[in-house]
């Protein structure tokens, strides 16, 4: 598997990740490099394993259904480069 | 209706080319019922000041990790087994990746590859009576997203994460309906059901049931066409109105010689139409993976077990249940079990009743379901209010009813003590006896009644005897008139025969 820079524009863009069109034919090359390196673990015989579903063993602990946390809107908004009347204010995204 | 016969008659749409069918399959998000968030702690009311009831693991602040709420799990869980589902006690979170102002993580955790719940089913009925089953593909947990407000300001749209991170069921159908009234009662169906459970409180002006609206036509016997879906529809004649409109275009455009294009689209509730959300070539390319910020969600058949004990019975075995044993007809076992607070109602009215009479349930069963369809739901009605706000209780309904059914009360005064108790919320044996209203059924003050009647009115009496039976009605009413509507009207049916005859 490969990727060709017409992917790689269409990734940066579903990621909202900036790249200039001198950076295309350098990050093709990385990212095709990463995917060989990848590839080689389908050399491995996988019969009856089961997929990984974490590097961790175990799985979720459960929290009781109790309010124990809000009530912080200052908090909340305070990185906000525009807050207005309690909300968060982010350039008209409608037609 | 079998399946059988209702695909002797499917419904189509007419186009210029003969006839349609449509097929459409059902998303419905449904807002768990909880008090706290899916992954936090806090609130999840409705109608709080905008950003009151967002934690920092909600605005996605960096470094905060997700801790999963145990009730949204347990009351999936009891969805599924309502619908008679596969329950997966081994299920994973995924991220769902795209960006919007009101998703502040980049991504919404939902299960796309292992839900919670697999495969189930649920039977709607028509309004013909006649039932068929849809079948359920999934049910998977998810997060909810905030709320964008775009008419506050010219410019700018303002975002409030309240209900960011609130726990959805989205409840996916198999393509299984084929008319926009099965898709009403599909989604009718499903809320009650959900309601039912109380795993969702079903309100859809609120938004906590909305559908996305999966639609395609095609020609008898053809393969499923392309299909487009229609978000966030937010009422049962929103969801109906946009199955039809939606299959009418994709007709027009492919008898025009056009080709349906398989997209995301928004329905106006104005116009009752649908129309393409431009620009979203990318929408679909949500490049899931499995979240690396949560461990498999795993539990056992104890918990399964415990869920299922805690479930009420469902309305499908309760209108079963009322037909059979309590001898209702469909109507009235559909009505009384249409809410599960007016069914509890009525069972405890029913049981008080006949333990007022020392009867058996199903022998006052009629008595009881008659006057709580008729009597107090048009009272209920007429005041505005729910059968859990009814200033008369079930206990003294069952007392009122049991007056009538002893012979104390006659049906008109019946109505008459049940309006006195709607006003003043007193005992029907207390209005009873303050107002004298007991029914007379001693036969000598009706016969006093009855010949004072007749000595008021020589020619009729004489006219009546002369062969004019239709007289004896005046006489009825007459009687009744002088006995203030408190005369047992079979007495004075019989001794009012008598005494003309005689």
């Amino acid at each position: 598997m490969s990727v060709d820079s017409e992917t790689v524009r269409k990734i940066a863009r579903l990621a909202r990740i900036a790249v200039t069109e001198d950076e295309v034919p350098g990050l093709t090359e990385q990212l095709n490099g990463i995917l060989g390196w990848i590839e080689q673990l389908g050399e491995v015989d996988t019969k009856g394993v089961e997929p990984m579903a974490s590097v961790m063993p175990g799985h979720l602990r459960w929290r009781a259904d109790a309010v124990t946390d809000g009530g912080i809107p200052d908090k909340v908004l305070a990185n906000a480069p525009e807050a207005t009347s309690g909300f968060f204010a982010v350039p008209k995204v409608i037609e | 209706m079998s399946d059988a016969e209702s695909a002797t008659k499917p419904f189509t749409i007419k186009g210029a080319t003969g006839d349609w069918e449509i097929v459409v399959g059902l998303e419905v998000h449904a807002q768990v019922t909880a008090q706290a968030k899916l992954f936090s702690g806090a609130s999840t009311e409705f109608g709080a000041e905008p950003n009151a009831q967002v934690s920092l693991v909600d605005a996605a602040m960096p470094g905060m990790l997700p801790v999963i709420n145990g009730e949204c799990v347990r009351q999936a869980v009891r969805t599924g087994l309502a619908i008679n589902a596969q329950i997966n006690k081994w299920s994973r979170f995924d991220r769902k990746n795209y960006f919007y102002p009101d998703l502040p993580q980049g991504y919404q955790i939902s299960q796309l590859y292992h839900p919670i719940v697999g495969e189930g089913s649920l039977e709607i009925t028509l309004d013909d009576g006649t039932t068929k089953t849809i079948g359920i593909e999934r049910i998977h947990l998810e997060q909810d997203a905030g709320k964008s407000v775009h008419d506050l300001h010219p410019s700018m749209s303002y975002v409030d994460l309240n209900r960011s991170g609130c726990a959805l069921m989205e409840i996916v159908s198999r393509p299984d309906i084929r008319s926009p009234a099965e898709a009403g009662a599909y989604v009718a169906a499903l809320r009650q059901l959900l309601r039912y459970v109380g795993s969702c409180d079903g309100n859809m002006d609120e938004g906590s049931m909305r559908a996305d609206v999966n639609v395609s036509v095609r020609k008898a016997g053809q393969p499923f066409g392309t299909r487009t879906e229609t978000k966030n529809v937010n009422s049962v004649r929103f969801i109906m109105a946009a199955v039809e409109h939606e299959a009418k275009r994709q007709v027009d455009v492919l008898e025009s010689g056009g080709s349906i294009v398989q997209e995301t689209r928004l329905f106006d509730p104005n116009s009752g139409t649908t129309r393409s959300m431009r620009g979203k070539e990318d929408a679909h390319d949500y490049r899931y993976f499995p979240d690396p910020d949560l461990l498999p969600l795993v539990f056992d058949e104890a918990f399964i077990d415990q869920c299922r004990a805690s479930l009420p019975e469902l309305p499908a075995a309760k209108r079963a249940r009322y037909q059979a044993d309590l001898g209702l007809s469909p109507y009235l076992a559909g009505v009384l079990t249409a809410e599960k607070e007016t069914a509890d109602w009525f069972e405890t009215a029913l049981a008080a009743t006949a333990a007022k009479l020392g009867k058996g349930q199903a022998e006052v069963s009629l008595r009881v379901a008659n006057f709580v369809s008729g009597d107090l739901f048009g009272a209920l009605k007429r005041l505005g209010k729910d059968i859990g706000e009814s200033p008369v209780g079930p206990d003294a309904l069952a007392e009122l009813l049991a007056l009538g059914a002893d012979g104390t009360l006659s049906g008109p005064l019946m109505k008459q003590v049940f309006e006195a108790m709607l006003e003043t919320g007193e005992r029907a044996g207390a209005i009873v006896e303050q107002r004298g209203l007991k029914q007379v059924s001693d036969t000598g003050a009706i016969d006093a009644a009855i010949q004072t009647v007749l000595d008021a009115n020589p020619d009729k009496v004489a006219e009546y005897r002369g062969g004019k039976d239709k007289l004896f009605g005046f006489f009825v009413g007459q009687v009744m008139r002088a006995m203030a509507g408190k005369a047992a009207p079979g007495v004075v049916n019989d001794r009012l025969k008598a005494l003309l005859d005689g």
